[in-house]
């Protein structure tokens, strides 16, 4: 009489999803698998299996191939081999292949979602209902951008061959962010899964052949870190883009630096969840679900730092015990399982640990009376409550299914608390005040604001970190710049003229007084720590004139004027126009002493001093131009909401100019970026520092705001390092020798901070559009708000 | 089983104010549950022999007669084939749906066709569906129909109220109706097709609870919109918040377009997610509805002998 049993206490029974179709394909592959190189499977050796593992269990469900060196060597050769004709041909034939992907992901959505969760461990409802239609529909939306590449990518080019490095916890879904674009643009790719998460790549990569695939377009190998890192390294990758933790994120920044490859990280977050007394408490709870108890809480973007208004706290935690035993964990394999298995008994012991940590550290916790299996890598949903902002909890990415709330008494603190992170990732914002909602979005540093909701992800949206998240974007136009480089076409000068013999305008000041810049910081000139000066000389050799000789002190003052005056980025574009439009007023009024100065310093002819300056003036023009028209966009995502991509300011950008056009060089970028809000510490051109120094009056008759824009003159590497290496700059452009790039971006990587690296002879001739969009596009990071919205 | 009536509480408008619900929240609640949970097998066949007793069986047509209605009590009184029932050993379960819901007219003969059943008969009331008739008639309707023995009395509520933000207004109208009922459970139908926004619906919530009513429902049947997940997450909640600040506790009905035994097992879910095992039971929860028992049959007697069945192989009411 089970039937009537059931009757009376109406309990949930189980509801298996059939595991039969996936384990059938396993075995078809008696369980050992090869690797995909060139469109064809390695032959399995038995001397380097490793066992990739169900996590609700702890059995081994395969064996997998651990790639070598030459493994990694002909993956590479493939996909070089494979790139220019999958380069060549029509955007609309790749167009036919990506779209073939995604039908036939669709056609095989069930296998893949259970051979995920057999190998991932994360409920089947996830990988049914999330993970895979994202990955079709990834495929679908990047074959249009390959059917739109000519019409909406002029001026770029594939980067080549790309490297990929994918986690575990979206093993499919983070491939698919992966391939599709680089596919999209041009690219062949040599893709590595994490190797507890392996099946449903070698799965896709049946599918590839069966599509009909050029052999060498994707790639995939299998194995640990190392294989990871011999394809960081391997010379023949012109692209690293990388998901997974923070520390591996830099340690690809230190082992790729200086070797000219495009870079891409998604990495870790600790993000809040900030709830505003006026939100719809019962729905807050369901996103906080969907926050911190989605896929265990292994999310990189988890809303994990519940931020709530104090007058609420209690009645929102009471809420979310009440939801909480709710939840049933257990195999995920069952369809009405809420919390799989957490994917290794390594990642178990560290939530583990961590979570000792709370309770050590104060916190308090609560967990529901639900029952949790001991057999297999469970852990119960956690909720801490009292948490401080001192608290290891606070402040460390968990990965797991545990929430640290703290509360707040109004938005500014909700603010502070919230950026009060190394990481930018994500941020969820909960109010039904739209007023108070845009303003917290708009001041969260973070990639990703969801209004009102949480973890959302689509294609066309872009999706990313700021800070220590990593950079780049995946998802949206903006995704596709990853996998593109900018045409060049002579992007120098001609040489220069009689840099060696003696100009005939060469003239030493004629002024008998003394007029030696200092350095300018805040809006002053200052004179430099050290106490020291340099000399600059002519063409000739001659000592022209003498600046300060700036030190590690000068950065420091100069940034600290840089972050104070980040009200610039809050401007209107407007103003910041003017600005500009001032700057070059007064330069053109200067034209002749400008002039005659960058040919005191190179040996230039007059005219082309006097077109340097002219065309210094033109970029002030085109960024001034710029400043209310880089827009950003409203993305077409599939749900009754407007997905906001804003062009954002990235912060204080520190700029060692190029050598060579001392005027335009320092111009140039100086006026991309503060167009776009950002404050900067400028390194003018080492061996021709005046035209720079010579700027100073200019900017002080020009309303620029003091320290928005600050001049450091004296050695660009040593400069530069202290830069790179200083925690509050946010992005640094680097023109100058290869050596000095690559001490640059293995600087930059403690805090991950932007690098844009060119040779010192950059001159940004010719003026393209596609060269104004990357000075754009570096300038700026794009945060995406989504604001869902009904009556 | 029986909980105490809700005897409601004085209009509290500083809470009624401080109703705040996200329809896109609530809509992704409302779409993400049914792939959340499921029930299968021996499992489904109980939730559904389950929901069986949870319908309150009803004609509401101006064609009604004495006739049709008396078939209608005979299904009330037995819903399912009996070899169905044998087959799931329901028999010591005396399965019976959980009340027969007519226009007053006909309330005599239900009250008739039902004796000694245990079903009782609810009455929809206050000149359904659209609630305009004059004041006094609507509370003398009501006192008619309990006198003809409805032991349930649906009221709509004046949507007006609603949409002017007359919150006293209608606070004093569910009063009286609840006055006019005396032992009769109330049963208040919002229409929340014609409320416009979750916040009036769950504001409209709060309001008649307050009144007094002892089920809130969703609609008449009789508009475009009848119950939908969202607009029932958002009473579910009503309802909750109801009893975590009063410890009152108050039942709930959607009514109107529920047709299917997977309808009935999400809406059964919503409940037992967001209000608990005792909104699985008849009284605290209803289907108002004609149609679902006919799909609930057919998918018992599928999960019996594992053929699909059809409908005319089960007794027509």
């Amino acid at each position: 009489m089970q039937t009537a049993e059931i009757f009376d206490s109406l309990d949930y029974g189980p509801a298996p999803e059939s595991a039969k179709p996936a384990h059938a394909w396993l075995d078809a592959h008696s369980r050992t698998f090869g690797m995909f190189i060139d469109g064809a499977w390695t032959q399995p050796d038995d001397a380097r299996f490793f066992d990739t593992v169900e996590p609700a269990t702890g059995k081994p469900l395969a064996r997998i191939t651990q790639a070598s060196t030459a493994d990694v060597d002909a993956a590479v050769a493939a996909a070089r081999a494979a790139q220019p004709a999958w380069a060549a041909l029509r955007p609309h034939d790749r167009a036919r292949f990506l779209y073939a992907l995604a039908r036939q992901v669709q056609k095989h959505a069930r296998l893949f979602a259970v051979l995920e969760t057999l190998d991932n461990g994360k409920p089947i409802r996830e990988t049914r209902d999330i993970d895979i239609p994202l990955v079709a529909r990834h495929f679908y939306h990047h074959a249009g951008w390959a059917q739109l590449f000519e019409t909406e990518m002029p001026g770029y080019q594939p980067v080549g061959v790309v490297g990929q490095i994918i986690p575990w916890n979206f093993p499919l879904l983070m491939l698919a962010w992966k391939v599709a674009p680089a596919m999209a643009m041009g690219n062949t790719v040599v893709l590595k899964p994490a190797e507890w998460t392996s099946l449903t790549a070698l799965l896709f990569a049946e599918i590839c052949t069966e599509i009909g695939l050029p052999p060498g377009v994707l790639n995939i190998v299998t194995g640990d870190g190392r294989v990871g890192e011999q394809i960081v390294t391997h010379a023949g990758v012109d692209k690293i883009a990388f998901t997974g933790s923070t520390i591996v994120g830099k340690r690809i920044r230190e082992l790729t630096a200086g070797s000219g490859k495009k870079l891409s990280l998604e990495l870790g977050g600790k993000s809040p969840f900030i709830v505003f007394d006026n939100a719809d408490l019962d729905s807050v709870v369901e996103g906080v679900v969907d926050a911190i108890w989605f896929n265990q809480g292994q999310v990189c973007c988890a809303g994990s730092r519940l931020l709530v208004q104090e007058n609420v706290a209690e009645t929102l935690y009471e809420k979310l015990r009440m939801r909480m035993e709710k939840l049933r964990v257990g195999d995920p394999l069952d369809k009405a399982i809420d919390i799989g298995a957490i994917i290794s008994p390594r990642q178990l012991q560290k939530i583990r640990d961590l979570v000792a940590t709370g309770v050590a550290e104060g916190a308090q916790i609560w967990q529901p009376s639900t029952p949790c299996p001991s057999e297999g890598n469970f852990f119960p949903p956690t909720l801490f409550t009292h948490v401080t902002p001192t608290a290891t909890i606070a402040q460390e990415e968990i990965f797991g299914p545990v929430l640290a709330a703290m509360t707040f008494r109004t938005p500014a603190e909700a603010l502070a608390l919230a950026n009060n992170t190394r990481y930018g990732l994500a941020a969820s914002v909960w109010s039904e005040d739209i007023n108070l909602a845009l303003e917290v979005a708009g001041k969260i540093k973070a990639g990703v604001v969801w209004i009102n909701c949480t973890n959302q992800f689509d294609a066309a949206s872009g999706f990313g970190g700021y800070r220590e998240s990593g950079f780049g974007r995946e998802g949206g136009r903006e995704g596709l710049y990853e996998y593109v480089r900018r045409i060049q076409t002579a992007d120098v000068r001609p040489p220069m003229s009689d840099n060696d013999g003696l100009p005939s305008t060469v003239s030493r000041p004629t002024s008998p007084i003394d007029r030696t810049p200092k350095l300018y910081i805040g809006g002053k000139q200052a004179r430099p720590d050290s106490g020291y000066s340099r000399a600059v000389h002519g063409p000739n050799g001659a000592v022209i004139a003498e600046v300060g000789a700036g030190s590690r002190k000068d950065i420091r003052n100069a940034v600290e004027a840089a972050r104070a005056a980040a009200g610039w980025g809050e401007a209107s574009a407007h103003n910041r126009a003017q600005v500009l439009y001032y700057i070059a007023e007064n330069l053109a009024a200067r034209r002749t002493e400008f002039a005659t100065r960058i040919t005191a310093q190179t040996g230039a002819a007059a005219a082309e001093a006097e077109h340097e300056v002219d065309q210094s003036i033109e970029h002030l023009f085109a960024f001034a131009a710029w400043a209310d028209k880089y827009d950003g966009a409203v993305h077409r995502t599939p749900m009754r909401n407007a997905t906001l991509a804003f062009n954002e300011p990235i912060g204080v950008i520190g700029i060692a100019c190029p050598e060579h056009t001392p005027l335009l060089g320092c111009v140039t970028l100086a006026a991309a970026a503060l167009a776009m809000g950002n404050t900067a510490v400028l390194i003018p051109s080492e061996k021709h520092p005046l035209s720079a120094t010579d700027l100073y009056q200019v900017l002080d008759t020009s309303d620029v705001p003091g320290g928005v824009l600050n001049i450091i003159t004296g050695g660009r590497d040593e400069l530069a390092k202290t830069l790179a290496e200083h925690a509050d700059v946010d992005a640094i452009w680097y023109f100058g020798t290869p050596e000095g790039a690559a001490m640059i971006e293995r600087a930059s990587a403690h805090n991950l901070k932007h690098t844009w690296i060119g040779p010192t002879t950059t001159s940004f001739t010719p003026f393209d559009a596609a060269l104004q969009h990357e000075l754009l596009r570096q300038s700026t990071q794009v945060k995406n708000v989504w604001a869902p919205y009904g009556a | 089983m029986s909980h105490a009536r809700n005897p409601g509480t004085p209009l509290d408008l500083n809470w009624v104010e401080r109703v705040r619900v996200n329809r896109s929240a609530v809509e992704r609640r409302t779409a993400s549950l049914p792939g959340r949970r499921t029930v299968k097998q021996a499992w489904q066949a109980a939730w559904l022999m389950r929901a069986i007793t949870l319908i309150d069986l009803t004609t509401l047509q101006g064609d009604d007669t004495p006739g049709n209605v008396q078939r209608l009590c005979a299904k009330a009184r037995r819903p399912l084939r009996s070899d169905i029932t044998d087959a799931l050993h329901a028999g010591p379960l005396h399965l019976h749906v959980g009340a027969v819901c007519v226009f007053h007219e006909m309330v005599r003969t239900a009250v008739e066709a039902l004796h000694g059943s245990g079903i009782p008969v609810a009455a929809v009331s206050t000149g359904f569906p659209a609630g305009m008739t004059p004041f006094a008639l609507r509370i003398q309707e009501i006192e008619h129909s309990v006198e003809a023995g409805a032991a349930e009395i649906d009221i709509v509520i004046s949507r007006r109220h609603v949409l002017t933000g007359n919150w006293r207004a209608l606070y004093d109208e569910i009063c009286a109706y609840r006055h006019a009922c005396g032992h009769a459970h109330l049963k208040t139908i919002l229409e929340t097709g014609e409320l416009a926004t979750l916040r009036n619906v769950q504001q409209a919530s709060l309001v008649c609870m307050m009144g007094g009513a002892d089920f809130i429902k969703t609609s008449t049947g009789k508009v475009t919109v009848n119950a939908t997940l969202p607009v029932g997450l958002t009473m579910a909640r009503a309802i909750r918040d109801y009893r975590e600040k009063t410890s009152h506790i108050v039942g709930f009905k959607p009514a109107g377009g529920i047709r299917t035994a997977k309808q009935a097992l999400d809406w059964m879910i919503l409940m037992k997610e967001e209000l608990g095992d005792d909104w699985l039971r008849p009284d605290l929860f209803r289907f108002g509805a004609s149609s679902l028992l006919a799909d609930i049959e057919r998918q018992l007697e599928h999960h019996v002998t594992n053929r699909y069945s059809a409908a005319f192989r089960h007794p027509m009411m």
